[in-house]
């Protein structure tokens, strides 16, 4: 097994031992403090550019489930392919053991290009991420006795969404009863960067589902809602969705947006995003819907936040992040529009918020909302 | 928040620790008190266990040292008055009894608030088929299963969805009564045995081989829920959670089957209903995402401890705060202090609980483990990986293991068996495998234990392997010694297999050190932080690993922090009283202006509470461990005197690499524990011991039994089998004991010991200061010598001893205080017979009876101990135990009913598995509040069942029994004891031994015909619950025991009927009993008002 080497631009170097593709890659690192959820992670493409660190020590235990696909997309991963730049763990555990594993999630990440490192103290680093902020890094494998030279790569600097989001227009009917379709409710699903989860949450609540690309004018369509992905980076790359979005506003149709699109929502809104300065990436995050006693624990992965306060008159800011107070979602007070910064369709993570996909559905099938 | 607006609210404790309700109530119990304190409500405590934190002053404004019992509860609560009452805190006791008063209608009567999770959600989930009806429900599948009351109906029952089934028994603590049967034979004999404790028998399919995971659930008043943690155990279904090694978090669990698991456990407790904390198993197919809800425990529970350990986040004491009506959002994250409470800890390390069983103790018992529970206590090891966890955790469990591997031999005859019929030494049955070539997969196929454990553990058997391939220390590459260190490797364990048995092992390990420390090869010291370094957390709760690159924390090596060790692993002979040592030393060192620095590893403890302490390191009380982190933290020096026997053998090995001991010299501990010096002291002092001696042949044995005379005790260095220890009559019993059991050479010396029959045995405990003692308390025990000191009944203070006695005890202890140099805490036991006195053994360290003794004198011994120990200045406290006008009474709790065919009878062995102390009015009060205490019931139905054994204890019980005649009791006798009873002028029934031919075993004319001649049988009386006391005294002291007294002692406990078995305490519970008759009154009078 070649050595590998973590090289952060601070100067700090972790040492370990490589378990995935023999390359080297360059990214922004970050660290995620789930307990479960690689396969969903690595997957993910909000991590794309990102080196991922693990703040669990023991990675690979359950190994990586078949690549089969349902529906037209992959059944059990978040997309069709690896989206992290580098995956960094404590340990990775050689031998996995699960029914439903295929191959080890060394062998995905060979078969994917992407290179891994184990043996580091992740805690060592995460400390070091959450004092210094979000940090580059290069992860470098050892080839024939020596580290390669590369250069910091920042992916800040990109439209990652152009990169992740698909780029032509698909249907997907709802699952169950065709007979059912007819009059099953239409949502465009605005895609920078889907979870197939959000596009499975839609389908299997009995919507149809048109999924377009990020810069797609969708205004056009018959449509009875919106909802908007996920995706990677900084919500200002993606200044066409915010304007195709500026239109949908005016059809008063229900908008829904989670992580990526609660910030172009919000951007579409009147309000600024900021950049946080390690993120939230985890599946604890807790969250409060001021003024009352609900809570939820939910399942985040952002590092843009959005700041509230330009927001226009009729929206206004709705769930609070428990831990920092940082605004996890908005909505509009008259109209059927809100968002959310994190993920209630899961996968990895708690299922709490997934109501959220009902309150959704239910002002698409009332046609207004609230 | 208090928006009950509650003033004053009554918790239940759990009473003695006992198998299946430990010391993690008094963890539970601890936490409540301090959140309902911080609220400014006054809090009341019903706890007979005085030997735990929760039960010291400071922590509830009032404890009542009564039984947890309805009646007593009762009397309690029309007292005081609560306006509300925790039933959660208090195990499977407080919860029942809970529920007992709540039906009697005694909360309503007197207004009384059940604070948390309302009864009625307490009786659905406690009542299998309410159970099973509100989880169907909400659509959430459970064990098909089947509440009967019959045998008949259980076998219908289990007919109907096919063998192999398991029964449990409702109600009961901890799987008792639980068992798989694979055909009708199994099943008649296990159902009848659970009926006997339960008036309800569930019969279910069985999943054995189906994973096991737990999660830790807690819900507020708003419906907010969070799952703390969940768990996953190693062994999988079949072996109860309290038998299993437990991991933290699950392992081998997906997203998608961690997170349908956490759903459907929040999904169960909304609809309950519950209101703070509750446990739910599950079982999972490892073959599909099948699941099973096992049972859900509304309360606090063993797992919920270890889930607060294990991820920091104290569930009881926010469980309480939710039981006043506060919301999860509106508390405090007390680990970080920055974030709030409504959060799922995040841990960053993995957790490995083992249990400790202690069944070589017992007579007769199974090793076997199963699906009820058999051990005593559990640790819990933190790494960054499982093999560093897991080899932590075998060693921390106190049985000479260093790991799982470089062990000594152990001694398994068919591994295959051992795989597939688990006992208590399971894992090493999985290394023994490995050793014989076992591949994973037959081990999988034999223990179903999951591959990925499996892999695990091949791993760090082939470290072993290639550690053993090099022939000294320095041989070994840097790469495989740190490989070893990240896999849990102790440097014993390395020393030992680098060095090939040519050095001594203990040599070897600090060889090994030494090279360690030379390549850098050190620890790192990380936080438990509750959310994996997301933020800055203010922890001081730390642990150890290999898997780092640099410190959490800083040391100040000020020379201003005091390390205490704590006492481990919960087990016969050491537990909770040690931890309430360990805290009053603690809580002594921080007031004085120290930094008290904690190390220990017992999840169910309160010194591991990281609010007790400066710093908290979990981790093992090895020398490696102890070592390291004093090479970290510079102390001013070490306490070792509070927490029993491991801190005490540590003495002279850390003194040895100059850690420095605090109080008494390990040189003068050593003096004390090493029988030969300990004996050339006491000679040179003139205090007499009873005459012993090392032999290594037995015709030196002969030799001095010649001497001395018989009974002896016997202490063979190597056992075979059984019982270590063991008092002989003769010299055939002498020679069977030493042949069969044990092994006498010139390697394994015996020590054999003069035994003296009928003399009192006596407790001395006492701190001194640089030899001159300070403060004492004299107690006796109310059995003869003979008992062990930790299952007598103790009496403080002394009733019946002579005060020249006293005076004599007295100056032995001075002169011997003054040769030892003692300074902290000591204790002594002795002999007396007729005012001559013989010292048995001195510890240089807290007692098992500190906490009692310090209680009811109301003189804190430990606290004086430790200003001792720290060279602070003291007063002579002036008081006196003949001042007091109450008497306290510890008596012991065991747990025989736990422990499948173990003989209940005591020895010189100890036996019990917790205490009590009650104080009383007088001796016969005390006596009766204390046994009440630990389950003896008073004998309503005043029928009686006597076999009274030797003349001396028919003597000894002739006047009780005379009494219990007058006022109405049946007195049922076996033929001897019926006998003399008759002789004697009382009147009583003769009745039959087990073996005998009795009428019930004949036809109905067959009856009519023998009437005259036969008699009834004595089991008959048992199990047909006739009888509602036996009392049952071996004939003599040796283990082979007529299997006459052992049927009947045995009857007893599996169907639930009080037993004595030594005269002299039968004899003082049946006077009490009968004062009770003729008047006399059990108070309800607080801890404060005594």
């Amino acid at each position: 097994m070649s050595t590998a080497r973590l090289v952060l631009e601070d100067g700090s170097i972790f040492e370990g031992k490589s378990f995935g593709a023999e390359v080297s890659m360059a990214g922004e690192v970050v660290f995620n403090t789930a307990m479960t959820g690689y396969t969903e992670s690595l997957s993910d493409p909000s991590y794309a550019g990102q080196i991922l660190t693990m703040t669990w020590p023991l990675v690979g235990n359950y190994g990586v489930p078949p690549h089969t696909e349902k529906d037209g997309f992959s059944e059990f991963f978040e997309s069709n392919r690896i989206w992290v730049k580098g995956l960094v763990v404590s340990e990775y555990s050689e031998y996995y053991s699960h029914w439903h594993a295929v191959e080890s999630l060394s062998d995905w990440l060979k078969r994917e290009g992407i290179p891994a490192i184990s043996g580091v103290d992740t805690r060592a680093l995460t400390k070091r991420l959450r004092e210094k902020g979000t940090m580059l890094g290069k992860l470098l494998v050892e080839c024939e006795a020596k580290f390669p030279d590369m250069d910091f790569y920042d992916p800040g600097r990109e439209n990652l969404i152009a990169q992740c989001s698909c780029s032509e227009v698909s249907e997907f009917l709802p699952s169950g009863k065709p007979a059912a379709n007819a009059s099953a409710p239409r949502v465009v699903l605005v895609d920078c960067g889907a979870k197939n989860n959000i596009l499975r949450s839609l389908l299997n609540r009995g919507a149809g589902v048109i999924r377009v690309p990020w810069n797609y004018d969708y205004t056009g369509l018959d449509f009875d809602g919106v909802m908007l992905s996920n995706g990677p980076g900084d919500p200002s790359h993606a200044g066409e969705t915010v304007e195709i979005l500026k239109k949908a506003l005016e059809r008063n149709k229900p908008i829904f947006g989670i992580c990526m699109g609660n910030q172009l929502l919000a951007r579409a809104a009147g309000a600024e995003t900021f950049r946080l300065r390690y993120g939230h990436r985890g599946h604890n995050q807790p969250v409060i819907f001021p003024g009352t006693h609900q809570t939820w624990i939910t399942s985040q992965n952002h590092g843009y936040a959005v700041d509230p306060l330009r927001l226009h008159d009729a929206w206004e800011a709705t769930y609070v992040n428990l831990n920092d107070g940082t605004c996890e979602g908005i909505r509009h007070r008259t109209k059927p529009f809100f968002s959310v910064q994190f993920h209630p369709e899961a996968c990895g993570g708690p299922k709490d918020s997934g109501v959220l996909f009902d309150r959704f559905l239910e002002m698409v099938r009332d046609g207004s909302g609230t | 928040m208090n928006t009950h607006g509650i003033k004053k609210v009554l918790l239940l404790g759990s009473g003695a620790l006992k198998i299946g309700e430990a010391g993690e109530f008094d963890y539970s119990g601890s936490q409540a008190l301090k959140a309902l304190r911080e609220e400014g409500i006054e809090t009341v405590l019903i706890n007979p266990n005085i030997a735990t934190v929760q039960t010291s002053q400071g922590v509830a404004d009032k404890v009542y040292f009564l039984p947890v019992t309805p009646d007593f509860v009762t009397k309690v609560i029309e007292k005081e008055r609560p306006d509300g009452i925790l039933l959660s805190f208090g195990g499977q006791t407080a919860l029942n009894c809970g529920v007992a008063l709540f039906k009697a209608g005694v909360l309503d009567r007197f207004g009384v608030r059940v604070l948390g999770t309302p009864v009625q959600a307490i009786i659905d989930t406690e009542d299998r088929e309410l159970f099973v009806a509100r989880l169907n429900e909400i659509q959430v599948k459970t064990i098909q299963s089947e509440a009967v009351t019959t045998v008949e109906d259980a076998c219908r029952a289990a007919e109907e969805v096919g063998y192999p089934v398991i029964i449990r028994a409702a109600y009961t603590l901890g799987g008792q009564g639980s068992g798989f049967c694979d055909d009708r034979e199994e099943l008649v004999l296990r159902a009848t045995n659970a009926l006997a404790y339960s008036s309800q028998i569930l019969v279910e399919k069985s999943l054995r081989g189906w994973k096991e995971v737990e999660y830790e659930v807690v819900r507020d008043r708003h419906d907010n829920c969070i799952t703390v943690c969940n768990m996953e155990n190693f062994d999988p279904l079949g072996i109860h959670t309290g038998e299993s090694i437990v991991v933290a978090p699950s392992q081998t669990l997906t997203d998608a089957e961690y997170h349908k698991l956490r759903e459907l456990a929040i999904r169960i407790v909304r609809h309950v209903g519950i209101i703070g904390e509750c446990n739910v198993q599950y079982a999972l197919d490892p073959n599909s995402e099948d699941y099973r809800v096992i049972e859900v425990n509304a309360r606090l529970s063993r797992s919920s401890a270890l889930a607060s350990k294990a991820t920091g986040y104290p569930l009881a004491f926010v469980a309480a705060k939710l039981g006043l009506g506060y919301g999860l959002h509106e508390l405090k994250n007390s680990v970080t202090q920055c974030t709030c409470a409504f959060f799922e800890p995040a841990l960053d390390y993995c957790v490995v609980k083992i249990p400790r069983w202690d069944l070589s103790k017992f007579k007769g018992v199974s090793k076997q483990i199963g699906s009820s529970m058999k051990s005593v206590g559990e640790v819990m090891a933190i790494g960054r990986s499982f093999e560093e966890a897991l080899q932590k955790g075998l060693r921390m469990i106190g049985q000479g293991m260093h790991g799982f591997v470089a062990n000594h031999e152990l001694r398994i005859d068919n591994v295959e068996d051992a795989l597939k019929n688990p006992t208590d030494s399971r894992i090493f049955a999985v290394a023994k495998a490995f050793h014989e070539g076992f591949s994973v997969d037959r081990i999988h196929a034999l223990t179903k234990i999951d591959k990925w454990f499996l892999e695990k553990l091949r791993t760090i058997y082939a470290v072993h392997r290639d550690l053993e391939k090099y022939d000294s220390l320095a041989a070994i590459p840097d790469t495989l010694f740190r490989e070893a260190k990240k896999k849990g490797f102790s440097d014993f364990q390395i020393g030992r297999l680098a060095t090939h048995g040519r050095i001594d092992p203990d040599e070897a390990m600090l060889q090994a050190r030494r090279e360690r420390i030379r390549r850098k090869i050190l620890p790192s010291v990380k936080q438990i932080d509750t959310l994996a370094a997301e933020f800055p957390a203010k922890t001081n709760y730390l642990y150890l690993t290999y898997h780092g690159c640099e410190q959490d924390v800083e040391f100040s090596r000020d020379g201003k922090s005091v390390v205490v060790l704590g006492s481990g692993a919960y087990r016969i002979g050491s537990s909770v009283e040690f931890d309430w040592c360990c805290v009053g030393a603690m809580k002594t060192i921080r007031r004085e202006g120290f930094r008290g620095i904690m190390i220990n590893c017992n999840p169910e403890t309160v010194s591991t509470d990281y609010d007790m302490c400066d710093r908290l390191y979990f981790d093992e009380l090895s020398l490696e461990s102890v070592l390291d982190i004093t090479d970290l933290e510079s102390p001013r020096g070490v306490v070792v005197s509070t927490g029993g026997q491991i801190p005490n053998n540590l003495a002279m090995r850390l003194h040895a690499q100059r850690v420095p001991i605090l109080g008494t010299t390990p040189e003068n501990i050593d003096n004390a524990e090493d029988r030969h010096r300990f004996s050339a002291t006491c000679d040179a002092l003139g205090v007499d011991q009873p005459r012993w001696r090392e032999l290594t042949s037995m015709e030196e044995i002969y030799a001095f039994a010649d001497e001395v005379g018989f009974p002896l005790m016997v202490r063979p260095s190597y056992v075979l089998s059984g019982a270590a220890m063991n008092v002989v009559s003769n010299r055939s019993e002498l020679e069977h004991f030493l042949t069969l059991a044990a092994n006498v050479s010139q390697k394994h010396p015996v020590v054999v010991s003069e035994f003296i029959e009928e003399a009192k045995e006596i407790e001395f405990d006492a701190v001194a200061r640089r030899g001159e003692i300070l403060a004492y308390a004299i107690s006796e025990h109310v059995e003869f010598a003979g008992v062990h000191s930790g299952d007598a009944t103790i009496v403080f203070p002394p009733q019946k001893l002579y005060v020249e006695t006293i005076r004599r005890i007295k100056k032995i202890a001075r002169k011997i205080a003054q040769a030892l140099d003692i300074s902290g805490p000591f204790n002594m036991q002795l002999l007396a017979r007729d005012n001559d006195i013989k010292v048995i053994e001195c510890n240089l360290r807290a007692s098992r009876s500190f906490p009692f003794v310090s209680k009811v004198l109301r003189m804190d011994l430990i606290e004086l101990a430790t200003r001792v120990i720290l060279g602070l200045p003291v007063e002579k406290p002036n008081k006196s135990a003949f001042d007091l006008d109450y008497v306290g009474i510890k008596a012991s709790q065991f747990s025989f009913s736990r422990l499948a065919k173990a003989d209940p009878v005591l020895g010189v062995e100890m036996a019990s598995t917790g205490e009590v102390g009650c104080i009383g009015e007088d001796y016969y009060e005390a006596i009766l509040k204390s046994m009440l205490a630990t389950g003896y019931r008073l004998p309503t139905q005043k029928k009686i069942l006597l076999s009274t054994g030797p003349v001396k204890s028919k003597v000894e019980l002739l006047p009780t029994c005379r009494t219990l005649a007058q006022d109405g009791f049946t007195l049922y006798a076996t033929r001897g004891t019926a006998a003399y009873l008759l002789e004697h002028g009382v009147d009583a029934v003769a009745v039959g031994w087990p073996d005998e031919p009795t009428t019930d075993k004949l036809s109905v004319s067959q009856k009519e015909a023998a009437r005259s001649s036969l008699l009834l049988n004595a089991l008959d009386l048992i199990q047909n619950g006739t009888v509602d006391l036996v009392v049952n005294i071996p004939k003599n002291l040796s283990s082979t025991e007529l299997s006459n007294d052992y049927d009947i002692r045995r009857s007893a406990i599996d169907y639930n009927v009080p037993l004595l078995t030594n005269a002299r305490l039968a004899s003082a519970f049946l006077q009490a009993v009968c004062r009770l008759n003729h008047g006399g009154e059990m108070q309800i009078r607080s801890w404060d008002e005594y």
